[in-house]
């Protein structure tokens, strides 16, 4: 178990890992997404009282999961470098930053393209629409602060810390619909069940699990590319290439 | 190097326990004002002050659209299914907008005639999708 995590953290290892495992997986991931959102799109059944707009919950829950997922990883990073200064950590945290503002705006965005119809507004403030704009503030922080620093000791220190205190807006988010009254409905899928109709669910699951499988494969893409990055003038980097030619 | 670890141990930890009391803070003051909407039985109870602009919630009661026929002016309850109260607007409804289903008015409550006068009326969707067939099957069972 040490031994496989000690492989995982080195740098060279976990470079020909992710360049053996990155095609199948990304390949993989765009698969199953297909499936679940045309699945979703085309075949599940009318919601009886949003109509067709509902299906936009095939993208919308996905990347609002995921967003807040990867937010969830990068907090468990933070404390990781913050603790033991494992490098892995933070070539994870500014790789996957990135991936997290764009979901975020995704869930947004398609937030906003659902509630017009469904709701009559685009926009509101309530808490779980305000708490959502705040982690899409907190990934742009995050990711400014990567070319802020001379060194590269003090951008992953700042990183973590900036990372661990944002993390305080994780629970609000999710527990922003259950504490107050929000314009956003509260949670469909919980622990004790689903309040989707299995029709509509299963597409939606699929969906959800690809767009995980996507950010994996392109979450250890960047951190290859963040590796090298560090890595330039190490001998290892240089018999990759070589090999290569 | 040992020190230094337990340094850090002591530095992530204090920040974690300091984010903890900062998060209860939070909301606790966010449990005042941050909800979205008052409930009828909020303003009936008069729990709140005259605003000029405030957004109620609840549910459209059954059988309390007046829709009027010659122009876009409507009046419907909003009930909590302990108290209601009645709401007026004059615009175009959302799609959603129908009885037994969520609905959140922005507008001003008139203490005088017990009238919310409406700006705005935005559906509220709950947390269930269900198929037509579904829903007819449901209603044919009961």
């Amino acid at each position: 178990m040490r031994q496989l995590f000690n492989q995982l953290i080195s740098f060279p290892y976990f470079f020909k890992i992710a360049q053996i495992s990155f095609p199948y997986l990304f390949l993989l991931s765009i698969l199953v997404i297909l499936l679940g959102v045309l699945w979703g799109v085309f075949f599940s059944p009318v919601d009886v009282t949003q109509g067709e707009v509902y299906r936009i919950i095939y993208l919308h829950v996905p990347a609002a999961s995921v967003a807040q997922s990867i937010y969830y990883t990068m907090v468990i990073a933070s404390i990781t470098y913050l603790i033991w200064r494992i490098k892995m950590a933070s070539v994870f945290m500014i790789s996957m930053a990135p991936l997290g503002a764009i979901f975020t705006f995704l869930a947004l965005f398609t937030g906003a393209v659902w509630g017009q119809p469904t709701w009559g507004t685009w926009w509101v403030w309530d808490a779980r629409l305000t708490s959502t704009l705040i982690l899409l503030i907190l990934y742009l922080a995050i990711i400014s602060l990567f070319s802020s620093f001379d060194r590269r000791a003090s951008t992953d220190q700042a990183v973590s810390i900036v990372v661990l205190i944002g993390g305080i807006n994780l629970p609000i988010i999710k527990l922003s619909v259950e504490w107050w009254n929000t314009l956003h409905q509260s949670a469909s899928i919980t622990l004790s069940g689903s309040s989707i109709d299995n029709e509509m669910l299963i597409p939606l699951l699929i969906s959800i699990f690809g767009f995980y499988l996507y950010v994996t494969a392109i979450g250890m893409r960047k951190m290859q590319v963040e590796i090298l990055k560090r890595e330039i003038s190490h001998n290892w980097v240089k018999e990759i290439f070589k090999e290569k030619r | 190097m040992r020190t230094k670890r337990r340094n850090r141990v002591i530095f992530v930890s204090s920040l974690v326990a300091s984010l903890s009391v900062a998060f209860i803070f939070i909301v606790l003051a966010m449990n005042e004002n941050v909800d979205f909407y008052y409930t009828p039985s909020d303003l009936t109870s008069s729990k709140i002050i005259n605003k000029d602009s405030l957004r109620i919630g609840g549910l459209v009661q059954e059988d309390s659209i007046k829709i009027s026929k010659d122009s876009l002016k409507t009046n419907f309850l909003v009930t909590d299914l302990e108290n209601s109260i009645e709401v007026y607007y004059e615009g175009i409804l959302p799609n959603l907008f129908k009885e037994n289903s969520g609905v959140i008015a922005r507008g001003f409550y008139d203490y005088s005639d017990g009238i919310f006068y409406a700006k705005e009326i935005l559906a509220k969707h709950d947390e269930n999708y269900i198929p037509k067939e579904v829903k007819k099957a449901l209603v044919n069972d009961s």
